[in-house]
């Protein structure tokens, strides 16, 4: 059913609020006529109870990992615990003021003091800023202190930073925001990294290489070590996107790997909200030679009490305070919750999801690696090609079955590529209603196509011409 | 897929067609429809100098942002503004209409190192 706007409900006159009459008296000529609008602002003008069906119609149509099965590759939509929730909302933390003095704060600061070390912990490094508040801004984050590292050396030269073909498209974006320059190197077919390629990247120029690891193509590096080697060796440090850690908590950590600087994505892997329930949290843990640099202020803990530090060397503030505290704070219930042995079972489970579904659907779909993968796989439309089917078609179709599509021409490398992360949280019958669909779309792109071509058919609107609204966007309303 | 006779590509999937010392440049039929319908496309600067290899522009798709590289080196004489309102050209008309820019060739001898037709059409088969 189509919603109408709010401009387009009520009639003049009618109002969704009730205000008891002015009982001061009223002062003209406070502003001067330049600043006052000489025709009444066309508001919307209906009663309370078109306000509320209209956006409860609205909020219906949300669909979010509480409604259903959301596998987007690479966005790890873990369901997010609700106890995590109410911790959040307890008025202790909720209510604080950041410009409250440490003495008064005490339990706020020794619960990201807390966090800070569970992250450490978690990713074998030496110390940890919660400031960035998403995984683009802890790259950034961490290019900074990179950089700052190499100049404090009194080393300007190293302004290249290398990034394989296979990476997340901020990668590339954080070097150019950092004012250093990109250089892009082919993977293997498979995403791994090309050894000879990047030895004759690096050297005395090269700032960092900024990997994922398991790759985005699901699968992991195992030669890190060696890579690891040829980086430092030349004089570089390694960056570690952490858009894919939920693949390997409690299995191997960035910083044994050889990784200098590593963000995480708390609205990710550690079930804080992902998308509009954020915000995101992006915090980035970093070896000791670059704990000098990490932003200001430091919360440090001295014979049992927490008290703001701060580094002359520091690269300063990435974020007002002390980053989005309550998204911290669901983050430590969650990691206190599951404890080091629940965290890894969870990565353990996201990545068998990932095995089981990419192991009952490769019969129907191209699955262009041939081993196991981590938490994510990819398939491809090419078994469905000749029938004039494209991945977008598959991704439309899954929508009439009540499914959010999974990533869709991602990575860049992989011609059609689909890329499915189940996570943990799911179910084997979701894992398996799921697998039945995609199972029934692969016999309707063969036995009837067009039904595919021309989905989605069961949702509010029927598929809608991208190209056009990227074209030509309409983005004013207009009686 | 067409592929002109007339025209030389590079392996990045640009062609190149030669006219009195200038090269026409645009991004070959193969390409637009990988890329999938065009939704922007970033206008080079004319005058700017460009080495073999080196971003000529960046056409935005409904699936991804992709680098055009510089089949040649040499100065940008002449871009296509039409692009930047109607960026559905490089799908509609990818040797005509949808041309992105005129170079002024500094070295003809680096013609030698792009496709012919033929070459061109054998490395699509090979790639595929």
């Amino acid at each position: 059913m189509n919603q109408p706007l709010l401009f387009e409900l009520g009639k003049p006159g009618r109002k969704a609020f009730d205000l008891p009459a002015c009982d001061v008296p009223e002062k003209k000529g406070l502003l001067p006529e330049t600043c006052l609008r000489s025709e009444k602002a066309a508001l919307p003008e209906v009663s309370q109870l078109e306000l509320m069906r209209h956006y409860t119609q609205l909020s219906n149509r949300n669909f979010g990992v509480d409604t259903g099965f959301y596998p987007l590759g690479s966005c790890t939509m873990k369901y997010n615990p609700k106890i995590n929730e109410d911790v959040a909302r307890y008025n202790g933390l909720a209510l604080l003021h950041p410009l409250q003095p440490a003495a008064s704060v005490q339990g706020a600061l020794a619960i990201i003091y807390a966090v800070e070390e569970a992250l450490a912990e978690i990713a074998g490094m030496a110390a940890v800023t919660m400031q960035p508040a998403a995984g683009a801004h802890g790259e950034l984050t961490g290019l900074k202190l990179i950089r700052a590292y190499h100049r404090d050396r009194g080393d300007f030269g190293r302004i290249k930073v290398i990034v394989p073909d296979s990476a997340h498209g901020t990668n590339p974006a954080s070097v150019t925001m950092c004012g250093m320059e990109v250089l892009e190197i082919k993977s293997e077919p498979d995403g791994s990294i090309d050894l000879e390629a990047l030895k004759a990247a690096v050297g005395s120029d090269t700032a960092a290489l900024m990997l994922t690891n398991p790759s985005t193509l699901g699968l992991f590096e195992s030669r890190i070590e060696a890579i690891a080697e040829i980086v430092h060796e030349a004089g570089g440090l390694l960056y570690y996107d952490g858009a894919n850690a939920n693949a390997i908590m409690g299995i191997v950590r960035p910083g044994d790997m050889g990784f200098d600087v590593v963000h995480f994505n708390l609205h990710k892997t550690f079930a804080t909200p992902h998308g509009g329930g954020g915000p995101g949290s992006g915090p980035i843990g970093v070896k000791e030679c670059l704990r000098p640099f990490l932003p200001n202020p430091r919360i440090e803990k001295l014979e049992g009490k927490y008290t703001f530090g701060c580094s002359e060397k520091s690269i300063g503030k990435v974020h007002s305070f002390y980053g989005n505290f309550g998204v911290i704070v669901r983050a430590y219930a969650y990691i206190l919750a599951m404890g080091g042995a629940g965290l890894r079972q969870a990565s353990e489970d996201a990545v068998l999801n990932a095995n089981y579904c990419k192991k009952l659907l490769s019969k129907d779909y191209d699955s262009p690696f041939d081993r196991f993968c981590m938490h994510e796989c990819i398939l491809t439309s090419k078994k469905q090609k000749n029938n004039g089917i494209h991945t977008l078609d598959i991704a439309k179709r899954l929508l009439d079955y009540g499914y959010h599509p999974p990533t869709i021409y991602f990575p860049l490398i992989v011609e059609e590529a689909l890329m499915i992360e189940p996570t943990e949280t799911e179910s084997k019958e979701t894992m398996d209603g799921f697998i039945s669909a995609m199972q029934q779309i692969a016999r309707e792109a063969l036995e009837n196509p067009g039904l595919v071509l021309t989905a989605p058919q069961h949702t509010v609107v029927s598929r809608l011409d991208e190209a056009q609204a990227a074209r030509k966007p309409v983005v004013r309303w207009e009686p | 897929m067409k592929i002109p006779a007339e025209l030389l590509y590079s392996k990045d999937h640009e062609w190149v067609k030669v006219e009195d010392g200038r090269a026409v440049v645009g991004i070959t039929d193969f390409a637009q429809d990988q890329l999938g319908d065009v939704v922007f496309v970033e206008v080079p600067e004319a005058g700017a100098e460009l080495g073999v290899g080196d971003g000529l522009t960046t056409i935005e798709s409904v699936k991804a942002v992709s680098d055009v590289y510089s089949p040649l080196g040499g100065k940008i004489a002449q871009v296509n503004e039409e692009l930047g309102d109607a960026p559905q050209l490089i799908n509609e008309d990818p040797y005509g209409k949808g041309w992105i820019a005129v170079l002024e060739i500094a070295d003809a001898a680096e013609l030698k190192g792009l496709l012919t037709a033929e070459e061109y059409k054998k490395f699509l088969s090979e790639e595929a």
